[in-house]
């Protein structure tokens, strides 16, 4: 147990260790948020969608050798986005197949153009990290930290400011925009901060792995709690305590991150549904 | 001016057709039941006046300085998703949204009124619970408590009555019409014809494709959609 605490004081000696934890749990603060809101909607594939925009995109930007891939990511994802919330919504386009086409076609075209257009020998190296995260969360530049902080705190602000409007349009849009709530552009909202949030957490799981990271923390809470807020709560809590484990334990084993934090979030899933079992028994007794 | 006013409006879904030429208007105070036959468009004619759905032609509009936001609304049917974590009490609050403008919390005089509804309803025992896990008349009462949250100027309900205890249903049509008598425009969809006679002020009436009807109701209650629709039920003025 000492070996591994001195282990921890020795890795946090080293910025790349530190701005790794700062942004890991930003991330995965942001990215619960919206998890409810998400699994409840059943949005969840739009979020797994748009990572798979943002993958091509970084991939266009880096074969256009971009300074700041974001600048180019960030506004692509955010239009997606908007299109994939909408075609959701529409009957007529079936949703599921909008969200399909765009999701694979992108990730075919970002791989085309990697393979076309990357200088490097190690293509299946690249995107393998861009896929998975494998180790670039340890590689964050303090530009990469900053831009992260700032995006977190507008992710935070955004939900802070809208939380009960989030709630009545998530819970029942027909009365939110009957009664004068304008629901349309809270969704648009919604699809602008889910766009920053994909984004955002490429850098730490990677593009495949980004649902998981909203997604597991919002279900795990649910098999628990009962209310918005509470779940909301819990989600938070649950979330950034799984990235925190996870980053240390792939530090500590030299696993990748992404994948570790995924998976300590699945054992965190499992705790929760073993929890409801357990209390569903007690309360029948 | 009225407060609401469609002018000559088809109901229709993707080219098939519920209902046309329906016109007529709501003034402050008044309390219109509309009535039909199942199908026959009611709730569709709802949407179309709060704007949820457009119209296959025609226009509504608002008038008398009425916003939005001063509308209370009781949906027919809410498609809650199954696990959805909300609380009563959050349920009913969030009626009180419209109020907020670009305030991001409830004040505490909201949270107070969203209290005082939900006792009015007894929900108060109610108000941690979860509210997927409620009865389908508690469900109910729970949006008839968020409608009133939300209720300034108008309030329209879609089959209010559905699901509730006969007591909790006397109850509603008392809190209505009182809320009616403190000025409150009430639009009320209900096949209670009964109820219709004793608190309402017109009818309106659609079925077979168009406007049966639509006055006050004791022109109504002499018509023959009136006498048709009333008259097996033994209805009096
Ligand atoms: N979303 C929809 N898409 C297509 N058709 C619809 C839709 N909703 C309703 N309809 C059709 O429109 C017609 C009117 O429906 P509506 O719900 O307005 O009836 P209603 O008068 O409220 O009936 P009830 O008394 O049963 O509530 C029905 O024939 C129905 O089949
Ligand atoms: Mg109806």
């Amino acid at each position: 147990m000492i070996e591994i605490i001195d282990k921890l004081v020795l890795y946090f000696q080293y910025p790349f260790v530190r701005y790794a934890v700062i942004v890991g749990v930003l991330i995965s603060l942001c990215s619960s948020l919206l998890g409810v809101t998400l699994v409840l909607k059943r949005y969840s594939f739009i979020g797994h969608g748009l990572s798979h925009v943002a993958f091509g995109t970084m991939a266009v930007a880096t074969a256009m050798k971009l300074t700041s891939r974001l600048l180019l990511v960030l506004p692509v994802t955010a239009i997606c986005a908007v299109l994939l919330l909408r075609s959701g919504q529409n009957a007529k386009v079936k949703g599921d197949a909008a969200i399909a086409m765009v999701s694979v076609g992108a990730l075919a075209i970002g791989y085309l153009i990697m393979n076309l257009y990357a200088k490097s020998s190690n293509i299946s190296a690249d995107v393998c990290s861009t896929l998975f995260g494998s180790t670039s969360i340890l590689t964050l530049t303090k530009t990469e930290v900053w831009a992260c902080i700032v995006m977190s705190i507008i992710v935070i602000a955004v939900f802070l400011l809208f939380y009960n409007k989030i709630f009545s349009v998530t819970f029942d849009e027909d009365f939110a925009a009957a009664t004068g709530t304008r629901a349309k552009l809270y969704n648009l909202i919604f699809a602008l901060v889910l766009a920053v949030i994909v984004v955002l957490a490429m850098n730490l799981v990677g593009a495949l792995l980004i649902s998981a990271l909203v997604v597991f923390p919002a279900i795990s809470a649910m098999r628990v709690y009962k209310s918005f807020k509470s779940v909301t709560i819990c989600s938070v809590i649950v979330s950034v305590a799984c990235a925190s484990l996870g980053i240390l334990l792939s530090i500590l084993a030299g696993t990748p991150v992404g994948s570790t934090i995924v998976a300590v979030d699945i054992a965190g899933f499992l705790v929760f549904y073993a929890i409801n079992v357990i209390m569903t028994r007690g309360s029948v007794k | 001016m009225a407060q609401l006013t469609c002018m000559d409006i088809s109901l229709g879904y993707e080219g098939h057709k519920v209902a046309s030429g329906i016109s007529f208007s709501v003034n402050e105070g008044d309390y219109l039941c509309i009535v039909g036959d199942n199908g026959s468009g009611k709730t569709t004619l709802m949407k179309v006046m709060l704007g949820l759905t457009a119209p296959a032609s025609g226009q509504v509009l608002l008038g008398d300085g009425l916003t939005d936001s001063e509308i209370g609304y009781l949906p027919q049917q809410t498609e809650v998703q199954k696990d959805f974590p909300a609380s009563v009490r959050e349920v009913v609050r969030s009626g009180c949204l419209n109020r907020c403008g670009l305030r991001p919390y409830y004040s505490k005089a909201e949270k107070r009124m969203a209290d005082e509804n939900m006792e009015r309803l007894g929900l108060a025992p109610l108000a941690k619970r979860c509210y997927r896990e409620l009865s389908g008349g508690q469900q109910q009462r729970a949006l008839l408590a968020r409608a009133l949250c939300a209720t300034r100027k108008i309030i329209l309900l879609d089959e209010p009555a559905a699901g509730l205890d006969p007591k909790v249903v006397l109850e509603m049509y008392a809190l209505v019409g009182a809320l009616n008598e403190s000025g409150i425009t009430v639009v009320m969809i209900s096949h209670d014809i009964a109820a219709a006679a004793k608190y309402a002020t017109h009818i309106l009436h659609i079925g077979n494709g168009s406007l049966l009807f639509f006055g006050t109701k004791a022109s109504y209650l002499e018509s023959k959609a009136g006498s048709i629709y009333a008259g097996h039920e033994g209805v009096q003025a």
